[in-house]
């Protein structure tokens, strides 16, 4: 994995620099015009907050079962991802609403619930700032809380009347509109493969000071 | 005893800080919805979308802000926070290296 590390974050720069690229070549939408090429790194900052979101609540259930300190260090990294990458998905979001829809935001179901979702794990971190020894356990749960809200993020604009693109959107799309999407898609989920092992390295990194501090009292 | 006030300052200003954008964000989102208010000329794609060749001029120019903007904030977000990663990284792992001086040090004497 070290050594893959460096091959990912230069194979991920190059996406990154070629994906622009696509989103330019790509088709124009016929209701929305321009502004419809947000939905390029719209859609896949959403999808790296959902990988960060399972990830940060599959580590929680491993931390809340077993009590390994490894998973509680990984569901911290992933939880403070899902506040980056939702931060991206909650201020791109209004300024492709205020051309699609000619306001910057509605309390619809979906924007409503991704907040929800978003404030969730702020919670979480401040939770872990804050709370003191013992809040790690009910960390977890509100990680696990968060976790079972994605369903409801993701399906809410097939249930509810909303404003907001259904999910069938992704499905029918042709190929010269698919093709810069997933691409972006795989950079951001890339994007967050690297900063997840990154934010995890910091926190071993700590755990391993408190170690030294506990060493250098005894 | 003064790094550990020094580090409860530092915990109580990131407080502050972490409130100060939470509050924000609940002041500035429910006002933008009612700041602008224009009429879109027809109703957005919501099943699915249909890909056009050309687009129209006129809406071309008022979108484009929009757009670049969108992608300076992804970017911006990105690069924001790899900076404080890589700082915190350094941060800890000096602090590391220091103990582990300070151990061997006092393993010698």
């Amino acid at each position: 994995m070290a050594k893959a590390f460096p091959v990912l974050t230069v194979i991920l720069a190059g996406m990154f620099i070629f994906a622009p690229m696509l989103i330019v070549g790509a088709p124009y939408e016929s209701t929305m015009g321009l502004v419809q090429k947000i939905f390029y790194f719209h859609f896949p900052s959403w999808m790296a907050m959902f990988l960060a979101v399972f990830v940060a609540g599959a580590a929680s259930v491993a931390f809340l079962v077993r009590r390994n300190p490894k998973a509680d260090a990984l569901a911290v990294a992933a939880a403070e991802l899902v506040v980056v990458f939702g931060a991206i998905g909650l201020i791109t979001g209004p300024l492709w609403g205020i051309k699609a829809w000619g306001v910057w935001w509605v309390w619809d179901p979906r924007g409503t619930s991704a907040f929800v979702l978003w404030m969730i794990f702020i919670a979480y971190l401040l939770l872990r700032r804050f709370g003191g020894p013992g809040s790690e356990r009910l960390a977890a749960a509100v990680a696990l809380f968060g976790m079972f809200n994605v369903p409801f993020v993701y399906w809410s604009v097939n249930l509810w009347r909303t404003l907001h693109p259904k999910t069938t959107v992704v499905s029918s799309l042709p190929v010269s509109m698919g093709t810069p999407l997933w691409f972006s898609t795989a950079a951001f989920l890339g994007l967050a493969v690297v900063l997840l092992k990154l934010r995890t390295r910091l926190e071993h990194q700590r755990a391993a000071l408190d170690q030294l501090f506990l060493a250098l009292e005894d | 005893m003064q790094g550990k006030r020094k580090k409860e300052k530092g915990k109580r200003h990131t407080a502050e800080a972490i409130l100060w954008i939470v509050l924000l964000m609940a002041v500035l989102i429910p006002a933008a919805s009612f700041a602008q208010e224009q009429p879109p000329p027809k109703p957005a794609a919501q099943d699915g979308f249909v890909p056009i060749d050309q687009l129209a001029q006129k809406e071309e120019l008022p979108a484009a802000p929009l757009v670049m903007a969108a992608y300076a904030v992804a970017w911006l977000v990105v690069f924001a926070y790899i900076w404080s990663l890589w700082r915190r990284l350094q941060k800890v792992e000096a602090e590391v290296a220091d103990v582990n001086r300070r151990l061997a040090s006092g393993a010698r004497r």
